[in-house]
């Protein structure tokens, strides 16, 4: 019974990413949760995900979007294995929804945990996390080439660049910039949290980070740190002043600046593998009119997030591109898991 | 005095009916977080955090830190009466708190703890009132180096405190390093010691372990004692209160101690856990009734309460001055504080000044009504030894598998709880000390990684410890604790043969 369904859902779904459009509202709200969804977070408490995971659930909250209650649990351990695990042995529960980080990808390639983007299903893309290059602004540095320059003069090692957690993005993007500096690489210092890296490049602990901008922001403003260029094919769009004298546009993209390295971190939903397209469209109408919230365009903006939004056929191109581009980094780099 | 006019507008943001009441409200819900071991503050407060997101952001971290008040507060409870940590900085509450309710003094064990956390917190708070830019800049001078030299002094100010062997606290701290060792390594990215298995990728839970080691462990020992709770004879007075307020005075050097170990623990950020250890340590190393803890002593559940209360309430300040969470609860609240609008960081002093004064004002508020409250509770909570055994152990179990349920929502976390309340049981019998492995399954990995971080970013080099003087004078002070008991045999030694010689 069971299967016979599935395998009904399966032609359904090939059916309709053929035409690569799950916006058929007529019969979209033809499923809807019969007990509290639960939304897994694959991360610790107080992190970006989990910020957003929360601001979501209160979001929802607030203004009433679904009819049963939003639950909200952290499984963090092994890098957010657990969580996906979870998702992966409950494929038949579509009342599971996880939210993701780049740990998506990282996790199973660095640690060998046994699980895939694959292994869930794809709901919406919410946006793309930004990453930005920080140094303290008490050093001369004033663009991404002055740094670059110095790290190519220092000694192999010297420049000491913090990051949260170890072979996950922050030193993705490390070892992707250190492809470009003639061979000298950073001391990579692996820290808990993105809070925790922003106040030790203010102590001067070390040279460089690469938080998102909601990490350092708060710096930023009270003149501490110094955005040096943004890891994005364009400008930040947000134009409003943060500082006295910048916005986020006012920040030049690091390929601008001579430092030709793009990385974005997907801040996606995915729910269980077996849900059938009528559940995964109702998460989809879910989160867009969890967008569309005034809350939510305010903690875009805040967070300088690139708000690219993606369903479906469109989206799972983007995963699978966003895989290679993630294996071909840590391969680069060395993280692969000996396995 | 722009800090005191500023506290004024404060207490007139904080002083209002709907305000008081949120705190009454916050506080008993955050007793009862802390009287359920497993569903810790941070837990509690991250699942009432969507609620707040309709209300103005002052009232709504009023009530959140009142819940955070509330579980510091609700902590010891357990402790004392059944020798179950509902906190995980509540462990060191009981090395005292638990004796003194055996031998019929619960009651003042209760009063002794929540005058001192709010002795802790208010010390606290007034340092966040009037020094909070200079201790801001203090915590930014705190690299991987000087966070690894602040857990070796945690370490350090415990060895040679168990009563027992000085080896079966080494033994037991190792097993607790190794225990602690499981899961992801931070450093590396890869997992260890998971042997494949699924379950073992989160490492062994801290608050699980206590759950069972002490909790389930003290269930046991007490069924084979013959099924009843010692002290639960005790009478039933109601002059608690004055009576263990008249001990207090006498304590003073211990509060103050306490109150500082604190507010640089959580300030660092050490936590509240790893300040109220220390604080019971240093208490029991430096205090002149030293010998007598663990056997009951009221300065013993003195020093961690107020140690634990003050790292609690001062892990706020490097939230609120620099955007890092000096707790678990605090980096829930830093959550709290971005989809409330507001941005953490240095400028939100300046730029949110009534939302940074009502909260200060309405932690000397939400600490005063927080202590009239469990005060008046106290002889209620020392009846519940009073029901017979056969009824409350029942539910201490199931409570405790709840709790064990509830902090990573997995069923394995019961049967290890289980398997810990054994191993607890076999520790007690074999007079092995708990504590240290407590103490190094909670601050092991956070050591370990420091340790590394360190030694990454000095490729190497031991030095790095003794590179400043900040970093130079915890280390160095570490190792006198460590040796000390070792440095005292010796001067006793020597002193006894007669050679006058100074101790080194």
């Amino acid at each position: 019974m069971i299967r016979r369904e599935v395998s009904k859902a399966k032609t359904i779904a090939a059916a309709l990413a053929a035409s690569a459009c799950l916006t058929s509202p007529s019969w979209a709200q033809s499923w809807e949760p019969t007990k509290p969804v639960t939304l897994v977070i694959p991360a610790g408490t107080g992190g970006g995900a989990d910020q957003m995971a929360r601001f979501i659930q209160g979001v929802v909250q607030k203004h009433n979007l679904m009819k049963q209650p939003l639950i909200v649990i952290n499984k963090a351990g092994g890098a957010g294995a657990e969580g996906f695990l979870e998702m992966k042995a409950s494929a038949s529960d579509p009342h599971k929804i996880t939210i993701t980080l780049s740990n998506l990808f990282t996790t199973p390639l660095g640690t060998g945990s046994p699980f895939n983007w694959k292994d869930m299903k794809p709901v919406a893309m919410l946006a793309l996390d930004q990453f930005v290059l920080w140094v303290n602004s008490e050093k001369p540095y004033k663009t991404a080439k002055d740094y670059v320059d110095a790290v190519k003069a220092g000694t192999d090692r010297q420049f000491k660049m913090g990051g949260t957690g170890s072979k996950q993005e922050d030193q993705i993007v490390t070892a992707a910039v250190e492809q470009l500096t003639d061979g000298k690489k950073f001391t990579y210092v692996p820290y808990a949290g993105g809070g925790q890296v922003a106040v030790q490049l203010v102590g001067n602990h070390v040279d460089s980070t690469v938080n998102n901008p909601i990490e350092a922001v708060g710096q930023w403003r009270a003149g501490q740190l110094r955005p040096l260029c943004i890891f994005d094919a364009q400008r930040s769009t947000y134009t409003a002043k943060v500082t006295d004298k910048e916005a986020w546009s006012d920040i030049p993209t690091c390929k601008e600046s001579g430092l030709p390295v793009e990385y974005q971190m997907l801040r996606g939903i995915f729910t269980t593998k077996n849900a059938t397209p009528a559940q995964v469209n109702f998460y989809v109408d879910l989160l867009k009119k969890v967008m569309a919230t005034p809350d939510w365009k305010e903690f875009m903006e805040k967070g300088a997030f690139n708000q690219t939004m993606m369903t479906g056929a469109d989206y799972e191109k983007w995963l699978v591109s966003a895989e290679t581009l993630h294996s071909d980094l840590m391969k680069k780099a060395g993280f692969l898991a000996t396995q | 005095m722009d800090e005191l006019n500023a506290l004024f507008g404060g207490f007139a943001v904080a002083l209002s009916a709907y305000h008081i009441m949120l705190m009454v409200i916050g506080i008993t819900l955050g007793v009862v977080i802390g009287v359920l071991p497993g569903l810790g503050g941070a837990n509690g407060v991250a699942i009432l955090l969507p609620l707040t997101f309709s209300m103005p952001p002052t009232s709504a971290i009023i009530l959140l830190t009142s819940i955070y008040w509330g579980a510091l507060f609700g902590g010891a409870i357990t402790s004392i009466l059944f020798n179950i940590p509902g906190e995980p900085w509540s462990v060191a509450t009981t090395f005292d708190g638990h004796p003194m309710a055996q031998n019929g003094k619960a009651d003042e064990a209760l009063v002794g703890a929540f005058t001192a956390s709010f002795v802790g917190a208010i010390f606290a708070v007034c340092l966040i009132t009037f020094l909070a830019p200079v201790v801001a800049k203090f915590a930014l001078k705190f690299g991987p180096a000087e966070f690894f030299a602040v857990q070796f002094l945690t370490f350090a100010s415990f060895i040679g405190m168990g009563r027992g062997s000085a080896f079966k606290t080494v033994a037991s701290m190792c097993l607790g390093f190794a225990l602690a060792s499981v899961g992801l390594d931070g450093v590396t990215g890869t997992l260890r010691m998971t042997f494949g298995q699924d379950e073992l990728l989160n490492g062994f839970k801290f608050l699980v372990a206590v759950i069972g080691l002490f909790g389930i462990g003290e269930i046991l020992c007490s069924m084979e004692d013959g099924l009843k709770f010692n002290g639960a004879t005790a009478k039933l007075r109601m002059d608690a209160v004055i009576r263990t307020w008249k001990q207090l005075p006498g304590m003073w050097l211990t509060f103050l101690r306490s109150c500082i170990v604190g507010c640089w623990m959580g300030i660092t950020p050490g936590g509240a856990t790893p300040a109220s250890f220390m604080g019971y340590g240093i208490a029991k190393r430096l205090s002149k009734r030293g010998d007598n803890f663990g056997k009951g002593e009221l300065e013993g559940v003195v020093a961690p309460e107020t140690a634990a209360h003050a790292a609690g309430t001062a892990a706020l300040l490097p939230m609120l001055t620099l955007g890092i969470p000096g707790s678990p609860t605090a980096a829930v609240l830093l959550g709290g504080l971005l989809i409330w609008g507001l941005q953490p960081g240095p400028l939100l002093f300046v730029e949110q000044p009534d939302f940074v004064w009502g909260l200060i004002a309405s932690m000397y508020l939400g600490n005063v009504v927080g202590l009239i409250m469990v005060l008046t509770c106290v002889p209620f909570f020392a009846a519940i030894l009073r029901v017979p055994f056969s009824i409350i152990a029942p539910a201490i179990v199931f409570v405790c598998a709840i709790g064990a349920y509830t902090v990573n929502n997995a069923m394995f976390d019961v049967w290890m709880m289980l398997a810990f309340g054994v191993l607890g049981y076999l520790f007690n019998k074999l007079r092995y000390p708990l504590p240290p492995l407590v103490l190094a399954l909670v601050l092991g990995d956070q050591a370990e990684s420091s340790f590394r971080q360190a030694m990454l970013v000095s490729q190497g080099n031991v030095g790095v410890f003794w590179s400043n003087w900040l970093c130079g004078s915890i280390m160095t002070l570490g190792l006198v604790m460590a040796f000390w008991p070792m440095l005292q045999a010796l001067r006793v030694k020597l002193s006894s043969n007669g050679a006058i010689t100074r101790a080194a």
